[in-house]
């Protein structure tokens, strides 16, 4: 049986335990038959130009993100690379180019079209709800998928109580894969950065997404909370087949992780391949190091 | 010791999603509970102390509970939403002078009198209405911005009650008062009675505002007012959320005006819903605690017994004041209480309730 279906959502008793799936797969060698570079386009962004002002943030991007892989955007600081995701989840709107999303091409993004049809982030600065405990943060993220109204919500008996037990059900599931049982009920704003970092990607893999932008996932983090992210992200796209696109600055996470890695400078696309090919690229080497003039 | 969940196991979610998932605060709600509908009720009856007089009942408990009400939905919107208000005071005069409309009936259009359970409910849907209105502007603004323009509907309402006389059905004196209070065959009329009706409305609304701010709109409304961006990117609409807030918000603050108006007033005039009021709300909830149910109890009860105290603890001590000393007084000590505590505690007594709970959890061996 594949694992690589799309997340289990309840009823619980009909799918295998999230909890499960992935602690097989932790212990899966990556499929070598897959061809992950070679899959089908799931995002596609085109000339996408960006400008606040007379400030130029992306001039002229184009890249795509197969279905299935870890695609890497790396750049010096100002590359433009958060404004790149806040552009592909909607919340800027570039000035020119085009996004094509499971073959749907729009001229832009809407914060609440790419959370329905199925992109979901987290922040370079972690944007928690900070009042709220762990689990009300990751519950949030399934917002979309409740559904009864007001009205049952105000009795919260019957149906609401349902829906709010499976739901709850799936965020459990998600918060021992991430390990956070413990932190369940404490205020997120309470929590130290590494763990307040695990709960955002859980807060995220609630929403259930089929492509996921981790910006900056290791910011600020030690080896072994690095050590332990990495796991998390490999193991979501292995088990889960969660397309992942990642911005990172520790080159060494992100040359082990990604299948394909796009460069960005001063808004402008200067490399894109596997990690490789960007690696002995001397635009990128020129890019880090500086050039002698 | 007598306080902890220690063998308090939890063996469903239905269990761990509960209220009070302890079963000593369970234990604790009910005597009070009980208390509220069966102690008083017995006390007043039979005259003991402290119900030897009305006095208690009629000028404390009974404003006591309709404030927390009205604090109850503003605690919704500023607290749980994070939306500012200052027009809570105008949400319940629309609550008081629809319901009274509703309650008279509108030969106008043909409407009858309608009974007062149903008026008084159509009145909070009137307040909704407003509420929704009035909450649009939301979507732009935010913060001190959005306080002013909510200001701007208590200075219209107050004008508009004042000065459309139908409202008032034309009274020549401006000033209403309420139709009889029957609620199927019970007509309410002595303290006890109206205490025992407002309390049964508290107590509904508290546990629906209790529901919702735990469950899925809920915690929208605490998404937008923590992180709003990242809410939006999450699929929670702003529109959705912050207006929903607002309706349930105005519902719950117009159907607390109704009650001010036909069970404690029994007779009143539109300064009775002044800007005053809306800032006395606007202090319960900063005080008793932003984001909590309980806060909007213990704020409530702040703010309406400290001047009281301040009027009967000189008289009681023998300390003889004039009665512009002690209206001084009160204005300088509530004003420095209030600093005192924003300073100390940000979060309200309800924050100050849950440090004493974890203390309490490890008392007596705190390691």
């Amino acid at each position: 049986m594949s694992v690589r279906t799309e997340m289990p959502i309840a009823p619980a008793e009909t799918v295998p335990s999230l909890g499960m799936v992935m602690a097989e797969a932790q212990h899966r060698p990556p499929d070598p038959a897959r061809d992950r570079a070679g899959g089908e386009v799931l995002l596609s962004v085109e000339n996408v130009s960006l400008s606040f002002g007379g400030v130029r943030a992306i001039s002229d991007v184009s890249f795509d993100i197969r279905k299935g892989e870890i695609r890497a955007i790396i750049g010096p600081n100002g590359a433009g690379k958060t404004s790149m995701l806040n552009v592909i989840n909607g919340f800027y709107f570039p000035q020119q180019g085009a996004i094509t999303f499971k073959g749907e091409k729009r001229r832009e993004m809407r914060p609440y079209f790419a959370a329905t049809s199925g992109i979901s982030r987290t922040f370079q600065n972690v944007a928690l709800f900070k009042g709220m405990s762990t689990l009300d943060n990751m519950m949030a993220g399934r917002t979309l998928k409740m559904r009864r109204g007001l009205f049952w919500q105000a009795l919260r008996v019957g149906p609401a109580m349902a829906e709010e037990i499976r739901h709850r059900e799936v965020v459990e599931r998600l918060i021992d894969f991430l390990e956070i049982q413990h932190i369940r009920k404490v205020p997120v704003g309470k929590l130290p950065y590494g763990l307040q970092k695990r709960v955002e990607l859980g807060r995220a893999l609630a929403m259930e997404p089929e492509l996921l932008l981790l910006d900056e996932p290791m910011a600020g983090m030690n080896l072994e909370e690095k050590e332990d992210m990495s796991r998390f992200v490999l193991t979501i796209n292995q088990s889960l087949g969660t397309t992942i696109a990642l911005i990172e600055h520790d080159m060494g996470v992100v040359m082990d992780l990604s299948d394909r890695v796009v460069v960005l400078e001063y808004g402008r696309k200067i490399a894109d391949g596997t990690p490789d090919e960007v690696k002995s690229n001397p635009k990128v080497i020129d890019a880090y190091l500086g050039v002698s003039h | 010791m007598l306080y902890r969940e220690t063998g308090q196991f939890k063996t469903s979610y239905t269990a761990d999603m509960g209220i009070f998932p302890l079963r000593q605060d369970r234990n604790a709600l009910l005597v009070l509970l009980a208390f509220a509908f069966v102690g008083v009720p017995l006390l007043a009856h039979f005259h003991i102390w402290p119900f030897g007089s009305e006095y208690l009942l009629r000028a404390i408990l009974l404003p006591f509970l309709i404030l927390s009400l009205a604090a109850i939905g503003v605690n919704i919107l500023i607290g749980f939403c994070g939306q500012i208000s200052l027009g809570s005071g105008a949400f319940m005069a629309v609550g008081a002078y629809m319901a009274y409309k509703f309650g008279t009936g509108m030969p106008e259009i043909g409407l009858p009198a309608l009974p007062v359970l149903v008026s008084i409910l159509l009145g909070g849907v009137c307040s909704a209405l407003v509420g929704i209105l009035f909450g649009i502007p939301s979507l732009r603004i935010k913060g001190l911005y959005l306080a002013v323009a909510t200001l701007a509907a208590q200075f219209f309402f107050d004008w508009v009650f004042l000065r459309v006389a139908w409202f008032t059905n034309y009274a020549p004196s401006g000033s209403v008062s309420a139709p009889e209070l029957s609620f199927f065959g019970w007509v309410v009329n002595e303290p006890v009675e109206r205490y025992l009706l407002c309390l049964m409305f508290v107590t509904v609304f508290a546990l629906i505002a209790k529901n919702l701010v735990r469950g899925n709109i809920g915690r929208q409304w605490m998404a937008i007012r923590d992180m709003d961006i990242a809410a939006e990117l999450m699929g929670i609409r702003p529109f959705i959320a912050k207006l929903s807030a607002f309706a349930v918000s105005s519902f719950i603050v117009g159907v607390a005006g109704a009650l001010w108006a036909f069970v404690y007033l029994g007779a009143w005039e539109p300064l009775a819903f002044s800007i005053d009021r809306s800032l006395q709300l606007l202090f319960m909830v900063i005080i008793g605690g932003l984001g909590s149910i309980l806060g909007s109890f213990l704020g409530a009860g702040f703010i309406l017994i400290v001047p009281i105290m301040l009027n009967l603890i000189p008289s009681e001590l023998g300390v003889p004041l004039s009665t512009e000393t002690i209206s001084h007084l009160e204005f300088i000590i509530f004003g420095s209480l209030i600093c005192f505590l924003l300073i100390k505690e940000p979060h309200g007594f309800a924050r100050l309730v849950t440090l004493m709970k974890e203390k309490l959890r490890l008392w007596p061996f705190p390691y």
